[in-house]
């Protein structure tokens, strides 16, 4: 089990899964990014996800789980560069991650979050 | 040792495709005169081959016009040669399996340049036209004119049999090859606006070319950082539960991706259609037209980036 860093930069936590990442170190990721928004008051988070070629039925709900514990926090969660495969694999599965921000790049995820535009970020 | 009798078993037990021609030929008529009946047929293939192919020729040129006769003299040689070879060889069993690749890939050709089966057929019957006159000319008095004739027949008629599989299999592989050219046509993805794409969608939205237009698009949103996504279905005829389905999903994974979907171009019976049916697109960004989607999208990539060019 490799444990996914978490980097703090101002209000924002920034956590990169890797390519392998297991449920174990998911599981141990919600935790840890539940600590850490709690302690240092982050506002954002960013889950970037672009290296992992694979995204299960059980991690996506995690990454629904970790969204729904940080806004209960007071932090928006973000999830960062979904590639199409892992996109159209998880819209197969029925899995859409709804009332999760998603954002193609971290710029992009940025930029969304000071627009503030829509509920989840979507056009009105 | 193989009968005739061995042989039919061993051929029905394991289908053969390939030889399906061989079995065109009763094999109860096999016996040592049949051979010398082909001996005489191989002989005339093998002495006046270039005659038999000149008449040959002339007879096809007559069933399916010169273009095709043509391209007969090029071929017939080699289909000449190998049935020579074939009937050489022969014991009791008659391997046609040369022959008849030959004249499938003859028969494919020419079904490629447009002629009709009647016409490859009628250009491979002629072969026994052409056989027939030079056994005649060949034969000795003594010769039992009847059998030669009517084992030349067998052959030639087997032979234009197994050309329609080659008609077939031409025919299918052109359908194929226009199936995937229809697809990759009617899926583009263009580049509309600076981080906009658009799929403009003509046609009936099956789960295939859903598929390859999700595929496309989430690779055009991947490739161009797209934000905003807009899937013109003025060119869908109809919209019904399945095509709704594949739409969501589309929508879903753009959405995936961190980009906003717009549908465009539903038509007012679509629309009404659609409600009758109870499709719910209410979570998804609608514009009657794609000129309409792409103000809103505009719009959108302009909020965008004022907000990140902010310090």
């Amino acid at each position: 089990m490799t444990a996914v860093p978490v980097v703090r930069m101002q209000d924002a936590l920034i956590a990169a899964m890797q390519e392998d990442i297991d449920d174990q170190s998911a599981l141990e990721l919600a935790d840890r990014l539940a600590a850490e928004v709690s302690t240092h008051g982050a506002r954002i988070v960013l889950l970037d996800v672009s290296a992992a070629q694979v995204v299960d039925s059980f991690i996506s709900r995690v990454i629904v789980d970790i969204a729904r514990v940080c806004r209960l926090l007071g932090a928006e969660v973000t999830v960062v560069g979904i590639r199409p495969a892992v996109a159209i694999t998880l819209v197969e599965l029925g899995l859409s991650l709804e009332g999760v921000r998603t954002a193609l790049t971290i710029d992009d995820a940025l930029a969304a979050l000071e627009e503030g535009a829509g509920a989840d970020g979507r056009l009105a | 040792m193989t009968t005739p009798a061995h042989a039919m078993i061993a051929r029905r037990i394991v289908p053969d495709t390939e030889h399906d021609v061989r079995s065109q030929v009763p094999e109860q008529d096999r016996s040592n005169s049949d051979l010398g009946v082909r001996a005489s047929i191989a002989d005339v293939l093998s002495h006046r081959g270039e005659q038999l192919l000149d008449g040959w020729v002339a007879r096809g040129a007559v069933v399916a016009g010169a273009s095709s006769a043509d391209d007969l003299r090029r071929d017939g040689g080699a289909v000449v040669d190998a049935l020579g070879r074939a009937l050489n060889g022969a014991d009791q069993s008659l391997d046609l399996g040369p022959v008849s690749g030959l004249l499938s890939d003859f028969s494919a050709r020419r079904t490629r340049s447009g002629d009709r089966p009647s016409q490859t057929a009628g250009l491979i019957l002629a072969l026994r036209e052409a056989l027939l006159t030079e056994l005649d000319s060949t034969l000795d008095e003594g010769a039992d004119r009847m059998a030669v004739a009517r084992e030349a027949g067998r052959l030639v008629d087997g032979l234009a049999l197994g050309s329609f599989d080659g008609f077939l299999a031409g025919r299918e592989e052109v359908i194929s090859q226009q199936g995937e050219q229809l697809l990759e046509l009617s899926t583009p993805v263009v580049r509309v606006w600076d981080r906009v794409v658009a799929a403009p969608l003509v046609g009936t939205l099956d789960s295939a070319r859903a598929q390859v237009v999700m595929e496309s698009l989430l690779q055009a949103i991947a490739d161009d950082g797209a934000l905003v996504a807009i899937l013109d279905i003025t060119g869908v005829p109809t919209v019904d539960t399945l095509v709704a389905q594949h739409l969501l999903k589309t929508v879903a994974a753009t959405r995936l991706m961190g980009a906003d979907c717009i549908v465009s171009g539903i038509a007012p019976q679509t629309a009404q259609t659609m409600v009758q049916l109870g499709i719910d697109l209410s979570e998804v960004t609608t514009r009657s037209s794609l000129a309409d989607a792409l103000v809103l999208a505009i719009a959108r990539v302009q909020a965008h980036t004022e907000r990140a060019a902010r310090p």
